[in-house]
């Protein structure tokens, strides 16, 4: 079942790679890392029957049941969104809705083709149904794949009422115009609600309809791009937002997990609950059968509470045989990437040849070469609300009511665990108490669907915040190594990049593998941000799958997933070669983002090419006043970053002023200054909330969080020793945003990934040492400071000369 | 064990364990869900409310100690949701994925309550138990200072 599923899946994402190579957007170079994106309208048209074969329409507007389906008197020209009888527009969003504010901004496109009334809008987040396709809420593509399907979503209603509303004016629709829900013509007009009232909308447009459709130039927009307020806050700053863990359902019974020992190969060798059946509300505790193994060697707490089952489980003891992860630490996890990297595994992502020589030969023939390793720890999600379930069934379906990003990927796993069709489950949706990508992977709900299975009624199961932590599917350690070569006259001929690291992508979405250069399979995600839009020579990018992290824990995809680490060794990496020549950092930068060859971009999403990235920077340059004079301890550093995906770049400079304690190490982030090109942007406050938390979370990451594996577990479970950014540690933060028509791109989390080279190469710059494991700790900088004070080197791997 | 509460107003009688924690009296047994649970050792400060106007941390209070004492939740801030605060919030649009934001609000409140214009130092010592993992904390920090403007501009 769940291979078969994968393969349709695949065969979905090769159809739609296929129509993209067909049209003008196409690439003009085979970029193999390019991810075939979960473009909806794709998946929709392969979910259809055999033999319909108009591609890159919107499935809903092509096949409509009976013309327009006209249900109850309301309008639903699509399943996007529905006009009922008092006026009101529901748009329906099949996104998460996790903090980006997704469906306030996925309306707007709507309402703006539709020419809607923005007080009649209201949002309607749907639950799983077939209808709605593909399902994924992640990688910053939101905007990005909507725009165009909901505009012309939008733009199908509008010429619909204006057609039956010219009618009933009396009037050619020719001389009518739509505007705020209404029809006008000169001194006549009716609204929206009248129409579906007493219009007969039933309609079917053809293919050739559907592409003379007439979508709104940028100088005619009156909503996208507009300041707004979101809708989803009012019911936020008054308790009554929805989220999973607030579901409720009649005759639930509560469930806390009983995590084991390591992620995979454990299993329960006994249990003894004798002294929790004491506990009032305590009923039992299952042992998990999981046919998907998900959850190998579990077990949960039954209570009538949840409180009931947190004392039991006090109470409660289980012993495991452990699997062989059990003595995995984070030095081994480390270790294993640099021996996997030191023996040239791999595959080989990008391997440009230039002037006819390899990469190879251009570093034999350097005058000069560098090499440094960098690294970065552990990293939790650490999303607020705890993952939970509820599983039931009811008349023969199954039901899972919880936060989910990414539920086509789920479903095959419910339906293995379950042993039952996809088709026979359901999923509820809800609000997400943060995402960050820990709710791609819908792994949570398996014991909620096992256990109402097990016992014959609705089971909620909610992990503590230890167990959320224990069971994360956290961003993998990694272990990189850079080398750059220069020539006689000190220009960069050469750069190679290598990166191991535990890959989200082989272990939960293999369809996503890609074919490197030499045959072996890599994981986009896990190496995007390498293939960086610099000109630096011959350049060579190799993907290394940790394999000792796969088997210790199920690495996720957090926040922008691989350029969390490419970025922070790639950025810091080119301020080393910028002093290794006595370059200005930005200078360099400049001296090597042109517009050519591979750099060029391509129409519509990443045109302009590594210019526009140019002028992110130096418009950051400007704003940060870079060069101006600072006191002692105190430096400036910068980064860029184009997201994640070079066919889907949003270009990104950073700043970051920040002052060194030369005797704690401590660094104090003074300020932050962020430039974007995300081409149009849609909810401006949104967009602008989401590079602020961004921004902020790579600040996180570079000083304040980060755990370690010890025998096969994460170490920090909990806030007494995980420590995220605190309001106390937030510096001065100045965004702006490129005024731009181009392509809308994504802007989740683009910012997450400048901050910490940003902040590191401003430590370069403020004390002269140069800071390469990611966070940075305090001690560790002291340590430096003291070496560099003894006049020794840094460490052992600072800029050696090979 | 019989337990007698007063929750936003109303009075109520629950056969209890004295140790349970107030935060799932209040979402579980009262089913008032604005409270939220984050990490059940009081270090996030998602699981707000007052205790005669004091901010405390309902995960690690033991429902017990509020006996005879007032307890507020942010359904009971305000009766329409329009207190100070809250509307500051909305102007501010403070809110990201939100599931802190109700702890958040009432941290806030007790903080107004015994100073109605705290300075940013003030603002950040009461506020740095409060974690926002959207990490919205400059909006909340804004969303204060214009409830706090807007109370003195009442007077």
């Amino acid at each position: 079942m769940s291979k078969q599923r994968i393969e349709k899946l695949k065969n979905n994402v090769e159809k739609d790679q296929v129509h993209s190579a067909s049209h003008a957007e196409a690439k003009t170079v085979t970029d193999p890392m390019a991810i075939p994106k979960m473009k909806r309208r794709g998946f929709m048209i392969g979910a259809t029957a055999a033999g319909f074969t108009m591609a890159f329409l919107p499935v809903a507007l092509m096949t409509p049941a009976k013309g327009f389906a006209v249900e109850r008197g309301s309008f639903e020209p699509t399943v996007w969104y529905s006009i009922n009888p008092l006026g009101e527009i529901t748009v329906n969003i099949a996104e998460a809705e996790m903090g980006q504010h997704i469906g306030t901004a996925l309306a707007r496109i709507v309402a703006e083709e539709l020419e809607a009334d923005w007080q009649d809008v209201r949002l309607n987040y749907v639950d799983n149904e077939a209808r709605y396709g593909y399902r994924v809420t992640g990688g910053s593509w939101s905007i990005w794949q909507n725009f165009d399907l909901l505009s012309r979503a939008g733009a199908a209603g509008r010429k619909a009422m204006i057609e039956e509303g010219a009618k009933l004016l009396g009037v050619s629709p020719l001389k009518c115009h739509a505007r705020r829900s209404k029809v006008i013509c000169r001194d006549k007009q009716v609204s929206y609600q009248e129409i579906v009232q007493k219009g007969d909308l039933s309609r079917r447009y053809s293919e050739q309809d559907l592409a003379d459709l007439q979508i709104k130039q940028p100088n005619q927009r009156n909503l996208v791009g507009t300041d707004t307020t979101a809708l989803d806050i009012p019911d936020k700053t008054r308790g009554a937002a929805i989220y999973g863990i607030d579901a409720h359902y009649d005759g639930m019974v509560y469930a806390k997990p009983i995590i084991p020992p390591t992620r995979y190969d454990s299993r329960i060798a006994s249990i003894d609950d004798r002294q929790a059946r004491n506990v009032a509300g305590y009923i039992q505790t299952l042992q998990l059968d999981d046919p998907s193994e998900t959850v190998p060697g579990w077990a949960l707490v039954i209570a009538d509470s949840f409180h009931a089952a947190l004392r039991a489980e006090k109470l409660i003891k289980v012993t495991w045989n452990n699997g062989p992860a059990a003595n995995v630490s984070e030095a081994d996890i480390l270790q294993r990437g640099r021996e996997l990297i030191e023996a040239g595994k791999g595959s080989t992502v990008v391997d440009d040849v230039v002037d006819g020589k390899h990469v190879n030969e251009w570093m034999l023939d350097a005058q000069e070469v560098i090499q440094a390793e960098y690294t970065t720890s552990t990293v939790l999600h650490f999303q607020l609300e705890p993952v939970n379930a509820i599983g039931l069934e009811r008349n023969g379906m199954w039901e899972l009511h919880t936060g989910n990003q990414w539920q086509s990927l789920s479903m095959p796993v419910y339906a293995k665990a379950l042993g039952v069709k996809e088709e026979q489950i359901i999923m509820r949706t809800y609000l997400l108490g943060g995402g960050f990508g820990r709710r791609l992977n819908g792994d949570y709900g398996v014991p909620a669907l096992l256990a109402a299975k097990a016992l014959g009624k609705p089971v909620k199961v909610v992990f503590s915040r230890e167990d959320d932590s224990r069971f994360d599917s956290p961003r993998s350690a990694s272990v990189q190594t850079l080398r750059m070569g220069f020539n006689a006259k000190k220009k960069v001929v050469a750069f190679t990049h290598a990166a191991a690291a535990g890959w989200p992508s082989e272990v939960m979405a293999d369809f996503f593998l890609a074919e490197g250069k030499n045959g072996e399979k890599f994981d986009p995600f896990s190496i995007n941000g390498a293939n960086h839009w610099y000109s630096l020579g011959a350049h060579q990018v190799t993907a290394v799958s940790n394999d000792l992290a796969n088997k210790t824990f199920r690495p996720g995809w957090l926040r922008s997933v691989g350029p969390g680490w490419t970025n922070w060794a790639l950025e810091s990496f080119i301020d080393e070669a910028a002093d290794k020549i006595n370059v200005d950092p930005i200078m360099f930068r400049l001296q090597h983002l042109s517009s050519r060859g591979k750099n060029a971009g391509s129409y519509p999403n990443s045109i302009g090419g590594a210019s526009r990235l140019a002028a992110v920077l130096k418009r950051a340059s400007r704003l940060a006043n870079w060069g101006k004079q600072l006191p002692d301890s105190t430096g400036m550093g910068v980064a860029t970053t184009f997201g994640q995906e070079r066919d889907m770049p949003t270009w990104c400079a950073c700043i970051a002023q920040v002052h060194v304690n030369r005797s704690s190490g401590k660094v104090t982030v003074q300020k932050l200054t962020l430039v974007l090109d995300a081409g149009t942007i849609v909810h401006p406050d949104g967009a602008l909330a989401q590079t602020e938390g961004a921004a902020m979370w790579g600040l996180s990451m570079a000083l304040h969080e980060g755990t370690r594996f010890e025998k096969g577990q994460v170490v920090d479970t909990n806030l007494d020793t995980y420590t995220p950014l605190r309001m106390a540690d937030i510096p001065e933060v100045e965004i702006e945003f490129v005024d731009s028509d181009y392509q809308s791109v994504g802007l989740g989390e683009p910012a997450t990934t400048v901050v910490g080279p940003a902040i590191g190469n401003a430590i370069f710059q403020a004390v002269g040492v140069r800071m390469r494991d990611l966070p940075i700790r305090a001690a560790d900088l002291k340590d430096a400071l003291a070496s560099l004070n003894r006049g020794t080197k840094a460490d052992a791997d600072l800029n050696q000369l090979v | 064990m019989s337990v007698k509460l007063s929750v936003n107003g109303k009075h109520r009688e629950l056969d209890l364990q004295q140790d349970t924690p107030l935060l799932w009296v209040i979402r579980d047994e009262l089913e008032l869900k604005g409270t939220k649970f984050g990490c059940g050792i009081g270090q996030c400060g998602a699981c707000t409310v007052h205790v005669d106007g004091v901010a405390i941390r309902s995960c690690i209070t033991p429902v017990a100690a509020v006996e005879g004492r007032a307890v507020t939740t942010i359904e009971g801030l305000d009766a329409q949701g329009n207190h100070t605060l809250q509307k500051a919030w909305r102007e501010a649009q403070a809110p990201q994925c939100g599931y802190c934001q109700s702890g958040q609000i009432m941290q806030a409140a007790s903080l107004l309550l015994s100073n109605p214009s705290p300075t940013d130092a003030e603002i950040i010592t009461s506020m740095n138990g409060n974690l926002c993992r959207c990490m919205a904390y400059g909006r909340i920090k804004q969303a204060i200072k214009i409830a706090a403007a807007s109370e003195v501009g009442d007077e």
